[in-house]
């Protein structure tokens, strides 16, 4: 497979992230590139293979349900962008 | 004093021969006159650093120290460090000045360090050469025309010119290896799991281990006597009963099996790096270790597995980066979307967006199975080959970087051949395994020579056991680079 242009419009719109044309195209190439290594993964039969998520076989520790958070929301907040009345603020989303 | 081993810091201060206030004045002294050049600090902060070292002689004077109370300490500006602006080396968090401590600052807080300053990486630890960075490229003091390795370049660069005795740095494919190669330092990625992530900025959750760059493995075994422990808030922080990782140093290496990767052997590697890792090895015969051959077919793999899992890890782990809670925020906006589109859009540097896209594309629909399962899969035959190795050996060894220091700019533009730093180190990374890197000598236009060595999981006290033997018998790693300026 390989990659066209409105793949990379795509992929940078999910991800939140604003582009250009220009930079679009730049991308492209970018990553045609490193998918062209990435398809060397094709070469190897995995059919019986487990997918490996993580290096540990550890389970999921459990804790009891409770606070263990002391309120900080004003320190917290003193590094937000815009707050008011211990809200952050953005812009409206419902009219 | 600069090539003092932290034992020998410690007893100094112990001894009351100096206190932690003149100690720290002297590192803070050099860092003010070589940071210009060498830019391996992003901040530096004499008030807080002299309040600690007061504080460090206060626990001197009263008995209450530990073994590296008052020393001074870099650590790498991916840990969260309380009042300190902590930034990962990127543009979103230039504003950033953290309201909490990373568990490892903590832990080394607890123990009386100093913290000297936060040094310089690649943005969100994603770059093999420090070039990244918000905050501009880290020259290698070894030469200033060529880069120091990285992610964690700040951190190598700050040991290797002497900027201080020792640094904290982290690893995902090679972030703490690759630099202390480049850089003539030795440097320990631990087994997956034992330092916590509290704290530490998330690139890939999955690889990302917190280690220690210094100038010899005996000092890189007080820094993870410090660094390991269980921490409840990191939820892949393993349990386990306490180790000292200084207690195995003075072992006898005789009848150690040391594994020879025949691929890693093979092409690729060059002829300096490959004289350098030579002479090592008939270093070790001597010290009477028996070298076997062993095979990691899957070698190649670990750079396509490795492209396609780190940045699907990055890719959600950024999304937290939206420009509402902290972090930039574009001036200009229309609506919400518009605002997380531009914060983030000027937030991030190019390669990070470059690497939240290759994973935002491998986990989305239609993809998620041919690329993202299918490395996960390669992933477990890349730790099944280490498996079978480590029963024919206890030591993997080999190079830790196909080539000495290149030169600034040489691969900045061509993501490929940068992504192909980390041919070495990243399938250690990839299983979860511990890697090291020390001093081997000089290559090409006396540019250091990195030895990496492998271990099985939890022989950390192992390997730096191995490399310790290795420095008693060389003297590669009390090498420091000619500083003309101090």
């Amino acid at each position: 497979m390989s990659l066209v242009l409105e793949d990379v419009k795509l992929v940078a719109n999910l991800a939140r992230i604003k582009i250009s044309d220009e930079e679009a195209r730049t991308t492209l190439d970018q990553l045609t590139g490193i998918f062209y290594l990435i398809e060397q993964m094709q070469e190897v039969d995995t059919s019986t293979i487990v997918p490996m998520s993580h290096a540990q076989d550890v389970v999921q520790r459990l804790r009891m349900d409770v606070v263990t958070e002391v309120d900080q929301h004003e320190l917290f907040q003193s590094l937000a962008p815009q707050v008011e009345g211990g809200l952050y603020l953005v812009p409206k989303v419902i009219e | 004093m600069l090539n003092l081993s932290l034992k020998q810091l410690s007893t100094l201060l112990e001894s009351k021969k100096i206190s932690s206030v003149e100690l720290t004045r002297e590192f803070l002294k050099r860092v003010e006159i070589l940071n210009q050049e060498y830019n391996a600090f992003i901040t530096v902060n004499e008030e807080m650093s002299l309040d600690q070292a007061y504080v460090a002689d206060t626990m001197i004077a009263s008995g209450e120290a530990c073994p590296l109370t008052g020393i001074p300490i870099a650590h790498k500006d991916i840990f969260c460090t309380k009042g300190w602006l902590t930034t990962c080396g990127s543009k979103m968090l230039s504003n950033f000045i953290s309201p909490y401590d990373a568990h490892v600052i903590e832990r080394f807080n607890m123990t009386g360090t100093v913290n000297i300053g936060k040094t310089n990486m690649d943005e969100f630890a994603m770059g093999s050469s420090n070039e990244t960075s918000f905050y501009g490229s880290v020259k290698n003091p070894w030469d200033i025309t060529t880069v120091p390795g990285g992610s964690s370049g700040g951190s190598a660069c700050a040991v290797a010119a002497r900027m201080a005795p020792a640094a904290t740095g982290t690893d995902t494919g090679g972030s703490i290896r690759q630099p202390a190669a480049l850089c003539g330092v030795s440097g320990i990625k631990p087994t997956y799991g034992l330092v916590s992530r509290y704290g530490m900025i998330a690139f890939a959750s999955s690889l990302d281990q917190g280690g220690a760059i210094a100038k010899s493995a005996a000092d890189l075994a007080l820094m993870l006597n410090v660094m390991v422990g269980f921490d409840a808030r990191d939820s892949t922080s393993l349990q386990r009963d306490k180790e000292d990782y200084t207690r195995d140093l003075e072992k006898p290496l005789e009848g150690l099996r040391i594994g020879l990767p025949k691929e890693y052997f093979a092409e690729g590697m060059s002829d300096d790096v490959s004289r350098g890792v030579d002479a090592a090895i008939t270093e070790y015969n001597k010290l009477g270790a028996k070298m076997v051959e062993v095979s990691l077919p899957n070698t190649k793999l670990s750079i396509p597995v490795y492209y396609v899992l780190a940045p699907a890890e990055a890719s959600s782990n950024l999304s937290r980066f939206d420009g509402v809670r902290y972090g930039h925020r574009a001036l200009k906006y229309a609506d919400l979307d518009d605002m997380y589109e531009k914060s983030r859009a000027q937030g991030f540097g190019a390669e990070v967006k470059r690497r939240i896209l290759i994973g935002t594309y491998v986990l989305s629909h239609g993809y998620y199975d041919a690329y993202y399962i299918k490395a996960q899969k390669l992933r477990r035959l890349i730790a099944q080959d280490f498996a079978e190795v480590f029963k024919q050996c206890e030591i993997v060894m080999g190079p830790t970087s196909s080539t000495v220091a290149f030169a600034l700019g040489e691969r900045s533009n061509d993501p490929l051949q940068m992504y192909l730093s980390d041919t070495y180190t990243a399938a250690a990374s990839l299983a979860g395994l511990p890697g090291m890197s020390i001093p081997a000598g000089f290559g090409n236009r006396s540019r250091p020579v990195g030895l990496h060595i492998i271990g099985n999981y939890f022989s950390e006290a192992h390997m730096l056991n191995v490399a310790h033997q290795y420095q008693q018998v060389t003297d590669w790693h009390t090498r420091m680079p000619e500083i003309t300026k101090v």
